[in-house]
């Protein structure tokens, strides 16, 4: 890095421009802070009514027994609606969000989520729905269920889906113990499951909930799985390999016929993290590579937003020799009865969520793909890949990128030399680039990159906004460079508050609002 | 930059997709002219240009084989088209269904709030100084789940009350290092299946059968981890909790209880009887029905010292920043998946936060009197219910313990029948208990919430009657 200084821009002429923009004119820099909804609170003062229904009193005494009826209730804040609406008003104000401007957090996908997708969930049809109503009065929802699994199965090439698992890491869970009940069906236990060095933690924290022993695969040079020493781990006691294609390095796994045939001559399954399906969209798909068992993370490629921290969806779809395993009930069409039913497959693992899944963000998916088409999602991964490519290209003389292929969706950058150089960690890139008016990547994923950054700009960036990136990035190691790295290292400074003490919090645990005179709570009389 | 004009010029995608109404990928910015600027840049032709490296064996040929993309409108007609299939019961019927999932009033604030993109469309808070609004919320979302249990430590969400139970089982296994656990049957059939599905592997799963509605837990526990009870339980029954925290906690096991957030606005809460955790769905809080999801898996526990290192899921805490500012971060993230992987305490990455700042909302609004009120409107209803429609010839309670705002009914005609006939007559009666507790015979769970008028509850028992005429 020493000696190198970023060149004068070389980027073409048309992708110079505010086209997208950035967050820096938003209007999140009050530097006061907001008080706990509990400090706003009244004794007295309220906000709720209910609607007249002439039911009779009742005496809560008989009624819920003096043995269980509690003599209070429950500590709440009480507010009035225009405090408390102003109150979550101000707080949303000091988030950040994918609706301000590029997001790009690498391995979430944090793409921009139509506003179709939302009102399709406010229809009453679906969002008054209960869960155990009988089949003939939810046709509709039954419709769209099996008409979103059959999409799914179309993308990655597989048999059949379940929509139940909440999440990617519950998703994951059950294409574990589908993994176990199909080699127990065969009639013996597997006691390992092989992960990549590169592999998400969630990875080989389900392998350990499905019961298995996790063995680590090594990445080779190239940043792909090495496949000798594939070949060494796998034996008869490996129940399946779990694997990202592309990885979390944003690379695709090219010798993925081989490590599927490694696997598969084994009697193993190869297992899908569909953490970066946006890559490949209409271009390769799953089943057609190998694997035997896929999960899809809805709120990264099928455009669920992400809630500051969920509600997803991460269906599971399997290759036929799996279906008989998979989560019931499932929604069916009966040709017979011409109606949508239940179903449980026969040697089912059981059920894997409280109901159906959620329910809501598979209409906001189904509402997605129904919108782009077959056509259109091959777009989408088209402007994914070129966005990515074009920025790492940007990038390559200011950061160190320790594996030479070509990226697919995202790639991952390290800032090792300029930590070196300059004394500036990914921590510090990624917290000056909040003060250019862009979330930061990803930071310190995978582990296996020193000093990572991990950059998804994702396809619905301008090229503009992924230029006006590129810039940013190349003016903070500039910037680095001249100054030492003092600007990086006091970074951010455009935000409500500055770095936060981490090691204090997990110290010093405060997990809930107490009063100011509470001793657990020293930072109240600070305000 | 290009003028608008230039774009619609430029993009033959609009043209070879024929009609001109809608270009495929509406979402995708890039013009053609773009396109081979960047490809340019990169070094390459086409944009199949990007994926050389991908082996030929394993290429899709021919492009999905699916659907083109629509238009807006017309995806939303379509929608409308299916929505308009479903009878749905908070819209379409009057509904006595709950079972888990229950028809409350929403405040307008709720969903007026939860149309804030900041909170809709950002990331976990990874990032602190970026997401104080998530985290702030988180923080007070805590507080609330943390008082309404009656316990000292809340987590920011997991998947659903199933979801809550399991990791309530795995925390309980974690601390007690044993493998043994004794759920109530008077846990919901669903949360026991999911239980039993993903604990299979680890965990020896006991059932302790209910008599009359409440749990007997057996003599011999055979060193349990912990025991799960139900508060109300699924058939409605308010359970014996403390004598539950003794029996769990003689043998040495943590009681999980399985409570229902809404009745907590009555009833005294599970900490103050004994349960070392509680978890529970926070569905009635700010969330529609939905068909089961999302829905907001709430979690609480006791300060111990098992916290640190076992509890499961996401954590705020407070905490300043580098101008000593009160501040937000997520916190004791060394229990987690992406640091301590294979020995993580659970698996949980994404949650359901937004589902949980919603709750937050919804009982700000409340408070505690509204809270109260709330759950005293239930218990009212219910009563009222009760008394109605048991006065109707071939219709009387499965139990005789004593239920809160939701309880079973014997019928003399099979279930569905019944289900059926009201269906003609506007009502979801209930749920059809019958398969899940064959014992209790015909059984209809009935649930009465403060959306419930005097006349919905006289039509409705003036329709069961009819239907069992
Ligand atoms: C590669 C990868 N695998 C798995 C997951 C887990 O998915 P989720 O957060 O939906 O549980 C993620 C997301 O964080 C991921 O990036």
């Amino acid at each position: 890095m020493s000696g190198r200084t970023p060149p004068e821009t070389s980027a073409p002429e048309i992708l110079r421009g505010p086209s997208g923009g950035r967050a820096t004119s938003a209007p999140v820099a009050g530097d006061g802070t907001e008080p706990s909804i509990f400090e706003l609170s009244v004794a007295g003062r309220r906000a709720w009514s209910f609607g007249a229904t002439d039911v009779p009193e009742v005496d809560l005494t008989s009624a819920v027994g003096a043995e269980h009826l509690a003599d209070a209730p429950p500590m709440l804040p009480e507010v009035s609606e225009r405090d408390l609406v102003a109150h979550m008003t101000r707080l949303s104000s000091r988030n950040y969000s994918v609706d301000h401007g590029a997001y790009p957090l690498g391995s979430c996908t944090m793409k921009y989520n139509p506003k179709l997708c939302d009102t399709a969930t406010t229809l009453p049809g679906f969002a008054a729905a209960h869960p155990a109503q009988p089949t003939d009065q939810i046709q509709g929802w039954m419709e769209l269920l099996v008409g979103l699994e059959d999409f799914l199965c179309s993308v990655t090439g597989m048999h059949a889906a379940t929509l139940q698992p909440a999440a990617g890491a519950a998703g994951e869970l059950t294409g574990l113990l589908l993994m176990r009940a199909w080699h127990s069906a065969r009639g013996r236990q597997r006691s390992k499951v092989l992960i990549p060095d590169s592999a998400h933690g969630t990875n080989p924290a389900s392998v350990t909930l499905g019961g298995f022993d996790v063995v680590e695969v090594p990445s080779d040079a190239r940043g792909l799985v090495d496949l000798d020493a594939l070949r060494d781990l796998v034996d008869d006691d490996v129940a399946g390999l779990m694997l990202t294609n592309p990885n979390t390095l944003g690379l695709f796994e090219r010798d993925i016929r081989e490590i599927a045939a490694v696997l598969h001559d084994a009697g193993s399954l190869l297992y899908y993290d569909g953490a970066n399906l946006n890559a490949i969209l209409g271009v390769v798909r799953p089943g057609d590579m190998g694997f035997d068992i896929v999960h899809l993370n809805l709120h990264k490629t099928f455009a669920v937003p992400h809630g500051g921290g969920g509600p997803g969806a991460g269906p599971v779809a399997v290759s036929e020799r799996l279906a008989p395993f998979l989560p019931g009930p499932r929604p069916e069409f009966d040709a017979q009865s011409g109606r949508f039913e239940w179903a449980t497959p026969e040697c089912s693992i059981g059920r894997v969520h409280g109901w159906h899944g959620n329910a809501l963000a598979l209409a906001r998916s189904y509402a997605y793909i129904l919108a782009n088409g077959g056509d259109g999602l091959r777009r989408v991964a088209d402007a994914a890949v070129l966005n990515a490519r074009y920025l790492q290209e940007r990038l390559r003389d200011v950061f160190d990128f320790p594996y030479d292929e070509p990226c697919m969706h995202e790639f991952v950058a390290s800032a090792a030399s300029l930590k070196s150089d300059c004394d500036v960690r990914a921590m510090d890139v990624a917290k000056r680039f909040i003060d250019e008016g862009f979330h930061p990547p990803t930071m310190y994923f995978p582990l296996i990159v020193d000093e990572a950054l991990m950059v998804e700009p994702t396809e619905t960036e301008s090229p503009q906004t992924v230029e006006a990136m590129a810039v940013a990035f190349r003016r903070i190691v500039e910037e680095a460079n001249d100054d030492g790295g003092a600007a990086a290292r006091s970074a951010p400074r455009s935000t409500p508050v500055g770095r936060v003490d981490e090691v204090a919090a997990a110290k010093k645990l405060r997990l809930r609002w107490t009063p100011d005179d509470d001793p657990g709570n020293p930072t109240h009389s600070k305000e | 930059m290009m003028s608008p004009g230039a774009v619609a010029q430029t993009c033959d995608h609009r043209a070879a997709n024929g009609e001109g109404e809608h270009r495929v990928g509406h979402y995708v910015p890039h013009t053609d002219d773009e396109l081979s600027a960047m490809l340019a840049f990169c070094g390459l032709e086409s944009l199949d240009d990007l994926y050389a490296h991908i082996p030929d064996a394993v290429r899709l040929v021919g492009g999905l084989d699916m659907v083109d993309g629509l238009a807006e409108t017309d995806v939303m007609a379509r929608l409308r088209a299916m929505a308009g299939r479903n009878s749905a019961a908070a819209e379409d019927l009057v509904s006595f269904a709950g079972f888990g999932a229950y028809d409350h009033e929403l405040p307008t604030a709720v969903p007026a709030l939860m149309m804030r993109s900041e909170f809709v469309t950002s990331y976990t808070p990874y990032q602190p100084e970026l997401s104080q609004g998530v985290l702030q919320a988180l923080f007070e979302y805590q507080t609330m789940v943390a008082s309404l249990f009656g316990l000292e430590i809340a987590n920011a969400s997991l998947y659903d009350g199933a979801s809550a139970a399991v990791e309530g089982l795995n925390l309980a296994a974690a601390a007690t290092k044993r493998t043994t656990v004794w759920v109530s049957e008077g846990i919901h059939p669903n949360v026991r299946e999911v239980i039993r599905t993903l604990t299979g592997p680890r965990l020896d799963v006991r059932i302790a059968p209910v008599l009359n509605g409440i749990t007997a837990w057996p003599d011999d526990l055979e060193e349990p981890a912990a025991l799960l009870v139900g508060y109300p339980n699924a058939l409605g029954c308010l359970e014996d909790v403390p004598a539950a925290a003794q029996v769990a906690h003689d043998a040495g096991a943590l009681l999980v209880a399985y409570a229902d957030p809404v009745a907590a606005g009555v009833l005294r809460s599970v900490g103050s009887q004994g349960a070392d955790v509680a978890v529970g769905e926070g569905q009635p809080f700010g969330t529609p029905l939905g068909l089961g999801g999302p829905y907001l898996g709430l979690f609480a526990c006791r300060q111990a010292s098992w916290v640190r290192r076992w509890l499961p899921g996401r954590l705020v805490g407070e905490t300043v920043d580098n101008q000593d500012r009160r501040s937000y971060v997520l916190t004791l993230s060394t229990r987690e998946q992406h640091i301590r992987r294979e020995t993580a305490s659970s698996n949980v990455c994404t949650n359901q936060t937004l589902i949980a700042v919603a709750a937050a909302i919804h009982l700000s609004w409340l408070g505690p009197d509204g809270l109260r009120e709330l759950a005293t409107r239930c218990v009212r209803g219910a009563h009222y219910a009760r008394k109605q429609l048991f006065r109707i010839p071939g219709v009387e309670p499965s139990v005789s313990s004593r239920t809160l705002y939701e309880f079973p009914l014997r019928l003399e005609r099979p279930v569905p029948d019944v289900l059926d006939r009201l269906a003609e007559e506007g009502y979801l009666g209930g749920v059809d208990l019958t398969p899940d507790y064959p014992d209790l015979g015909n059984t209809m769970l009935v649930a009465v919430t403060e959306t419930r008028t005097r006349d919905q509850i006289d039509g409705f028992s003036a329709a069961l009657e009819k239907a069992l005429a």
